[in-house]
């Protein structure tokens, strides 16, 4: 068996906590018997723990790390088409393969998560209303089940099996390897247009507006702006840049200038972020950003504006914090309204707000994102909190509208299933792959994720 | 260095995490590699990553430390692999188990002295000869910092390393008259498999930036680098206890 370590794991929220059994396999095969030889109830597959929540913790049981279990195997420069292991993570594959042209087909709002953690997840980008979520553009994968068989899947073999993987939070088994399509690009930087909205619904028809003429978008939101002013906005809509707009970058293309990396080296104590100091800015944010055309800016600044500051979760100081985000459907954004009126009413807001219209859904059976609009925001965690955001979910189920795994620490299993039509096929999956429920964690057991009943 | 730049260089023990990162190291410069490890299949895994990261071409051998008379033919077949344009070896490879798992059995006693010691003379001397022909190359040695001073946490461990030390140290003497470098790398606690779970680490560095750190040691040709270099300085207090207080303290 292989060496583990107990230690306390949260998310990238911080919140909650739990003593988990931690293994950190080196080798491949060193998998292929953890099931069997070991005396814990269950595993869950970890990845470089950028879930706000709990998706990715066990307590009284085993974690399984996948940070080192990080290869890439194989890549075919003609369709673009990457093998790797689970491990990788996003910012190696833009490391490596940005340089030849290459960037990833969908991409979160960090590069810090693995390609394990992408499929489980199966997340999304600015990009959704265009490309899809990442699992849109994984060929296939390989799978291995608490029976200790390896499972290749794929859209066309064992496709349910498949498609309860993509978005299925590490239940249906360890994902070992994918096959990846990534998308080709001209250069490293993004021709980016803003407009600046002073409301809610200029905001909303602006997006609609603009959609089909950018392949990236998404709205930055004051949501501590109240009453007239109520979800006024900074719109960024981005396209990659062909080398002839680059001005003087024109002859190296690729080369972005290495950034310094700050980090936050201690837990911020809980006055820092205070209404007023949030409040400031985004106020300040929203005057900076005045409605401009054609700036050029590289990938790493459009993307990922947070990945600079490395630990930036300890800002939020040591009770941690949590992520909101919600989608209401098309023709329903009287409830994103709604709820906007509630967060500012309350201020538990954080710096921004993201506002992003999504396209069709895809076929993952829990995979997140649908047609309508998703509102993301940072929360930190305070007395009440909880309560607060239990309310905000009925509102939310009340409109049609879901809440996202990858963010959620605190929704009820009820209404958890009510936003989730699909959640009967999943569980029918998960029987087959899973039949003695080794599969688990914090999630799974607070949503009831894996079984009907109450356990 | 860069004079050889564009030769291939072997990495013996590619499975351990630090060996990993240091031969990316080496392609990312250019390199060809010759990775070597008992366990053929992950070598030949991370060499098929590095041929993706770095475009440079790799072959996979395997090597058990332990298995003494193999290693004639494997010094062979390693430079068969690269058509004997071989610029430099670092062997990464080591065995540790608990302390007092050595103290109780001798087969594991031994098994940490054949592997850090015993096997670095039987193929080191083997390489030595070839580098010695082609008077220029470099040899590198992983040691530890475990072996600058006996601790009754880990002396049977500490005292192979510190056999490796002295041996790297002579060969580093006698090569130097034939062109060839010698470096001896006595990295502080990193965060492997080795050390994966042990209790009491502090100042840990990641293997990653233990290879940047050993790459950048072997291309200034140092003669003994610790990694990270403040390892240097606790090394050196702790070399300067007298026995007769050393012996009273528990570490
Ligand atoms: C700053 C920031 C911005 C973000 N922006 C976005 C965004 O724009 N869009 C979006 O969709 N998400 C976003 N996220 C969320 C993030 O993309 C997801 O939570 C992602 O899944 C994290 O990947 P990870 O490698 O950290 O996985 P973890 O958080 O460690 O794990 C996530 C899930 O994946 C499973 N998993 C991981 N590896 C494997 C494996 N090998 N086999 C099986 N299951 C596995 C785990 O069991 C767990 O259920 C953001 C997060 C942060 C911190
Ligand atoms: N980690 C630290 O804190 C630390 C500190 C000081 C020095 N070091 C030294 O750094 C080097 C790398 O170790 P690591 O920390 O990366 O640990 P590791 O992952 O355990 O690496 C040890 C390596 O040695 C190999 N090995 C063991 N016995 C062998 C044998 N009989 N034949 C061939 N190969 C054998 C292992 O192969 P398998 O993968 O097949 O087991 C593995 O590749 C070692 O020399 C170690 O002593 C480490």
């Amino acid at each position: 068996m292989i060496p583990s370590v107990k230690q306390p794991l949260s998310g990238w929220g911080r919140f909650p906590s739990e003593d988990c059994i931690v293994y950190r396999p080196e080798k491949r095969r060193e998998l292929d018997t953890i099931f069997e030889e070991s005396e814990l109830p269950h595993f869950i597959a970890r990845g470089l723990g950028r879930s706000y929540g709990d998706t990715a913790i066990n307590g009284g049981g085993g974690v399984i790390s996948f940070l080192r279990l990080n290869r890439m195997l194989s890549f075919d420069d003609e369709e673009g088409v990457l093998e790797c292991e689970a491990g990788v993570s996003l910012a190696e594959i833009v490391e490596t393969f940005l340089p030849r042209g290459w960037f990833l087909p969908v991409t979160p709002g960090t590069k810090f998560v693995t390609v394990g953690g992408a499929i489980a997840n199966d997340v999304h980008g600015k990009n959704h209303h265009r490309d899809g979520t990442f699992g849109a553009h994984v060929l296939d994968l390989t799978l291995l089940t608490p029976k200790g068989k390896v499972m290749t899947c794929s859209p066309k073999s064992h496709e349910d099996v498949f498609w309860a993987t993509v978005g299925g939070i590490g239940l249906t088994g360890l994902i070992l390897t994918a096959r990846v399509r990534l998308q080709r690009v001209e250069s490293a930087y993004l021709r980016v247009d803003y407009r600046r909205l002073s409301d809610i619904h200029a905001t909303l028809s602006a997006i609609q507006e603009t959609d089909a003429d950018y392949q990236y978008s998404v709205a930055w939101v004051d949501c501590l702006a109240r009453g007239k002013s109520l979800g006024r906005s900074v719109l960024m809509l981005g396209n990659h840049a062909s080398p002839g707009e680059l001005g003087s970058r024109k002859g190296v293309p690729f080369k972005v200038r290495a950034k310094h990396k700050p980090g936050v080296p201690f837990d911020f104590p809980g006055l820092v972020l205070n209404p007023l100091s949030i409040k400031a800015f985004n106020a300040a944010f929203y005057a900076m950003h005045p409605t401009s055309q054609g700036k050029i800016i590289d990938y790493d600044t459009y993307f990922y504006p947070l990945d600079s500051i490395h630990n930036w979760n300890r800002i939020y100081g040591k009770r941690g914090f949590t992520q909101y985000q919600a989608t209401f459907p098309v023709g329903h954004e009287e409830g994103l309204i709604g709820l906007l009126e509630r967060l500012s009413a309350a201020s538990c807001a954080s710096f921004l707000a993201v506002l992003k219209r999504f396209g069709p859904q895809g076929p993952g059976l829990l995979s997140y994102p649908f047609e309508g609009y998703t509102l993301t925001l940072d929360i930190p965690i305070r007395a009440g909190l909880l309560a607060f955001l239990s309310d905000c979910d009925k509102h939310v189920l009340k409109h049609g509208g879901r809440l996202y795994l990858a963010k959620d620490v605190n929704t009820h299993p009820d209404v958890f299933a009510a936003m989730y039509p699909r959640l009967a096929e999943f569980r029918t999956v998960r029987r087959k792959v899973d039949p003695n429920s080794r599969l688990s964690s914090r999630m799974a057991r607070r949503l009831r994720l894996a079984k009907d009943d109450k356990a | 260095m860069s004079k050889n730049s564009k030769e291939a260089i072997a990495i013996l023990g590619v499975t351990s995490s630090i060996a990993r990162a240091l031969a990316e190291e080496f392609a990312r410069d250019g390199h060809p590699l010759v990775l070597a490890a008992r366990d053929l299949e992950e070598a030949e895994t991370i060499g098929a990553d590095i041929r993706v990261r770095c475009g440079v071409e790799t072959a996979a051998l395997e090597l058990d430390a332990a298995h003494f008379d193999t290693h004639e033919a494997f010094v062979e077949e390693c430079l068969e692999a690269c058509g004997n344009k071989l610029g430099g070896v670092v062997l990464c490879y080591g065995f540790m188990d608990a302390q007092v798992k050595a103290e109780a059995d001798f087969v594991i006693a031994r098994r940490t002295i054949d592997v850090n010691f015993t096997s670095a003379v039987s193929i080191l001397e083997r390489f030595a000869e070839y580098f010695t022909e082609r008077r220029s190359g470099f040899i590198a040695g992983i040691s530890s910092v475990a072996g600058d001073r006996g601790r009754q946490s880990n002396y049977i461990y500490g005292s192979a390393k510190a056999g490796l030390t002295t041996y790297l140290a002579g060969l580093r003497n006698r090569m130097f008259h034939h062109g060839v470098h010698v470096i001896t790398i006595k990295p502080g606690f990193v965060d492997t498999k080795m050390t994966f779970g042990l209790p009491n680490l502090f100042l840990v560095a990641s293997p990653e930036q233990a290879a940047k750190a050993m790459y950048r040691a072997i291309v200034k040709r140092k003669n003994t680098a610790y990694v990270p270099w403040f390892w240097r300085y606790i090394m050196l207090i702790i070399r300067h206890v007298p026995d007769w207080q050393f012996k009273k303290m528990k570490m």
